[in-house]
């Protein structure tokens, strides 16, 4: 006891919710091979939550950024909405380039950023209001881009969706008794890139850790010669750049565009980093943590729906009581350590 | 080093929302010496500071470094210029590590080196002594830690200029001596530090210069030699040593208190305030009082004895009988009244009426679900409106709109509705106008002599010496001395304040 306390003690709160996340999301997994059997022991099983979640890890990413650095931005699910709308209109009505399209779908990011980055940090106005604002726009944008979802037919396009990159040794055999490779989509690996840049971003460069001092407390921040205003501009410019870069992957898994695509994409975005140990008054959060926030948040959603209980509500009403059961475990841990502490 | 200042400031004026800052502030550092810089709470140090390294913008004024104009709009400014600081307040982030929080925001590196910087932070922490790991979060270390780690962050910077703004309130002696041995040797190689405390002990221990602020304006710069203690004091408070305008009239009351039994006494009291376990008692009939420099817990003990701050130790007794007083409402039962320091913040309620505020104290204590009739209230309200020549269009008038002094003629009429046998006024004259101010004061010499017992706080000596007869004088948050009778004079107040035997 005298050694876990210590050991508590000297975790620093960023790795002490991150542990607790992965910890939480093995002994789901165990917990749904276990009762839900076979259909969870597939290896497929857990590259098809990959490959069905590509774009809101990339999403989260961006999230736990702005979220560590003490924002918010709940413009994400918006913004994945209107580049798959415009890319898809480029591709199709304008008999548009893929490699352009990405880039589209990459400018829109970064105008994105730039215009919701300069409001918050230079003009000082809340995040919540800015992205607020900024998610009304983007819906409205994608309704006027083109009214109808329409299926994306341009050849080159289908042919990157319908590209498997598949994983040697892990496949399996099928009911028919075909021996089937296991595969995981494009955007997964882009959204693998991610993580580990992100990652890096934020443990081994200034940048990264002027988010967690400006998260941690503004005010010190400042007087520790950091540029806070520069720093917040650039947490929205990732967060942003990555859900156009989230969108593309969302419009790549999909191959569509529609106004009601990535609905409430932002909740799960922050749901996920809540999960994963991203405080949402700032300064602590890990992106390995968010990682497995979001297999956590689709885990449950796969459980809850093999149980057949696969209706909106029950979904809602199982990520609700996580998002409750988390936040008690993880507040429940840091008293502990603040107790630790006082000792 | 030539007579090149290096470092001076010119005309420097900042003001906020109705506080006029800094007015017109010179200062001047030289090289190789530790500069005091000395004043009451609220004087404008921290203010000054905080312009010269950008945190504020000024709002008129000059700043230069070794005679070249400088600009410095931010901390990340004044760091690449050679000015490192430790604020008043600890400016450390919690939730990073102790080296992080050592290291962050100084270098343009684009990458972290984990590595490097962790040793060079144990290397740090370790020649400073500091019980504290670099891999540590900041956030589980001890105040004073942090302070210290605060510290060693300033001094690990290669700067011409070193700030210190109270950096010892926290630390303990050991600690003090070792940041003293480093300041010295700081100086030795040609820093200029600007060290501020409110312990004057240590001024005289370390620092070379004096510069004294008082109410955002400078008073002067002094060498250490030229300006013994009591001076230094007087200069801070603003007044003259040799002020003889203060004679005092014997009144009878003060000599009748004298024989007055005990009615309240405390012994070795202290709140989460932080003020040094205090004895206190006050006869019946007497008027006392607390005074001290801003900031050295006069307010806090008169609120320990109310149950306005929470009391961690001590023991009350009132007409020999022990009672327990955990919050106001307790001592407001055993007759205690309490008019506090700030009457914006503690005192009115500026919506309701003038009646309704002059009611409340006696309300609460009757419990809020037997309200007083509507004649009753009417009855009190015109009572002491009369009594008091409080000057209001009604008894319904909103009291946010009666003029300061009349609003605290309200507060008064409401803790004398009470009948309070001991009444506790902390600065009841601060912010109104003069005619007022006499007729509170000579209110509490009236209550007094029928037989109330008062305790009276205020900044201005005069008033007290004119009131009280008896004088409690406060340094850092201790009761340092007593004062009665012939003693009490402004002069010898001073001396108190100032600690040791006035060599002057
Ligand atoms: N951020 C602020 N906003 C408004 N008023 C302030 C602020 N900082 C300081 N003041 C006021 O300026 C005056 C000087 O304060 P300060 O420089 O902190 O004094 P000192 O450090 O000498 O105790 C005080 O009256 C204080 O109330
Ligand atoms: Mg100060």
């Amino acid at each position: 006891m005298e050694k876990v306390s210590t050991k508590l003690k000297n975790m620093t709160d960023t790795n002490l919710l991150l542990t607790i996340t992965i910890v939480v999301f093995i002994l789901m997994y165990i917990g749904a091979v276990l009762f839900q059997g076979k259909g969870f022991t597939k290896p497929q099983a857990f590259f098809n939550i990959l490959n069905n979640n590509a774009a809101l890890i990339i999403l989260s990413c961006g999230m736990s950024i702005v979220m560590i650095t003490g924002g918010i931005d709940i413009s994400v699910g918006g913004v994945t909405a209107l580049v798959s709308m415009c890319c898809a209109v480029y591709l199709d009505y304008h008999n548009g380039n893929v490699a352009v399209s990405m880039l589209i779908a990459l400018l829109i990011g970064l105008a994105y950023g730039l215009v919701q980055g300069f409001l918050v940090a230079y003009l000082d106005i809340q995040p919540f209001i800015v992205s607020l604002a900024g998610m009304f726009f983007a819906r409205g944008m994608t309704t006027i881009v083109n009214t109808n979802p329409f299926n994306v037919e341009n050849a080159d396009f289908v042919a990157l969706k319908e590209t498997r990159i598949i994983i040697p040794g892990m496949g399996s055999v099928n009911k028919l008794g075909k021996y089937v490779d296991a595969y995981v989509e494009i955007g997964v690996v882009i959204a693998l890139i991610v993580v580990i840049a992100m990652f890096i971003l934020l443990r081994w460069t200034k940048l990264g850790r002027s988010f967690y001092a400006v998260g941690g407390n503004k005010q010190s921040a400042l007087m520790l010669g950091i540029n806070v205003k520069r720093t917040k501009f650039l947490s929205h410019m990732i967060c942003s750049t990555l859900a156009g870069i989230g969108g593309y992957v969302y419009f790549l898994h999909v191959g569509s565009g529609a106004a009601t695509h990535a609905q409430g994409a932002e909740m799960n975005a922050i749901a996920s980093s809540i999960i994963g140990g991203t405080m949402l008054t700032g300064g602590v959060g890990n992106i390995i943590g968010t990682f497995f926030g979001v297999l956590s948040l689709s885990t449950i959603k796969d459980i809850v729906s093999s149980a057949g209980l696969d209706q909106a509500w029950w979904t809602g009403i199982t990520i609700a009581a996580m998002l409750c059961i988390f936040l008690v475990i993880q507040s429940v841990v840091m008293a502990r350590k603040k107790r630790a502490i006082r000792k | 080093m030539g007579n090149q200042a290096l470092l001076s400031l010119k005309g420097i004026y900042k003001g906020f929302p109705g506080v006029k800052a800094l007015q017109n502030v010179d200062f001047q550092l030289q090289s190789g010496e530790i500069h005091a810089l000395m004043g009451e709470n609220g004087a404008g140090k921290s203010t000054l500071i905080k312009v010269l390294t950008g945190v504020y913008t000024k709002d008129e004024g000059e700043i230069f470094l070794e005679g070249q104009e400088v600009s410095i709009r931010s901390p990340q400014d004044a760091q690449h210029l050679g000015i490192s600081t430790v604020y008043q307040e600890i400016t450390l982030c919690p939730n990073l590590s102790v080296a992080e929080n050592m290291y962050i925001g100084r270098s343009d590196d684009m990458l972290q080196n984990w590595k490097k910087m962790n040793e060079g932070a144990t290397k740090m922490l370790e020649s400073l002594d500091i019980p504290a790991k670099a891999t540590q979060q900041l956030g589980s270390c001890s105040i004073a830690v942090q302070q210290m780690v605060a510290i060693a962050r300033a001094v690990d910077m290669d700067c011409k200029v070193l700030i210190l703004d109270e950096p010892t309130s926290s630390l303990d002696d050991q600690e003090v001596q070792k940041l003293f041995k480093l300041m010295k040797e700081l100086r030795g190689r040609g820093v200029g530090i600007i060290f501020v405390t409110h312990f004057l002990d240590q001024v005289y221990e370390v620092c070379d210069k004096i510069t004294v602020l008082r109410d955002g304006k400078l008073v002067g710069e002094y060498e250490i030699k030229e300006l013994p203690r009591l001076q230094l004091v007087s200069k801070m408070l603003g007044k003259e040593l040799d002020d003889l305008s203060d004679i005092k009239s014997s009144d009878a009351s003060g000599e009748t208190a004298k024989q007055g039994e005990v009615l309240f006494e405390a012994e070795g009291l202290s709140s989460t305030e932080g003020i040094k376990p205090f004895d206190f008692y006050i006869r019946k009939g007497e008027v006392n009082g607390f005074t001290g420099l801003l900031g050295s817990g006069r307010s806090e003990c008169v609120r320990a004895i109310f149950g306005a701050d929470r009391v961690v130790s001590g023991s009350m007794k009132k007409n020999g009988k022990t009672i327990k007083i955990n919050k106001p409402i307790d001592a407001m039962k055993n007759g205690i009244g309490y008019l506090p320091e700030d009457r914006k913040i503690d005192g009115i309620i500026g919506d309701l009426s003038v009646r309704e505020n002059i009611i409340l104290a006696l309300q609460v204590m009757k419990g809020f679900f037997k309200p007083f009739t509507k004649a009753q209230a009417n009855a009190f309200a015109d009572e002491y409106i009369k009594t008091l020549s409080i000057k209001t269009a009604s008894a319904d008038t909103p009291i946010k709109s009666l003029s300061g002094g009349n609003q605290q003629k309200c507060i008064l009429a409401r803790w004398l509705l009470t009948h309070p046998d001991y009444l506790i006024l902390d600065e009841p004259t601060r912010g109104i106008d003069v005619g007022t101010k006499v007729d509170i004061q000579k209110l509490v010499l009236k209550l007094a002599s029928e037989g109330m017992s008062v305790t009276f706080i205020s900044s201005e000596t005069d008033e007290m010496l004119r009131t009280c007869s008896r004088m409690i004088v406060m340094r850092d948050r201790k009761v340092v001395g007593e004062l009665t009778g012939e003693d009490l004079t402004q002069n010898k107040i001073m001396s108190t304040i100032a600690g040791g035997e006035a060599k002057s």
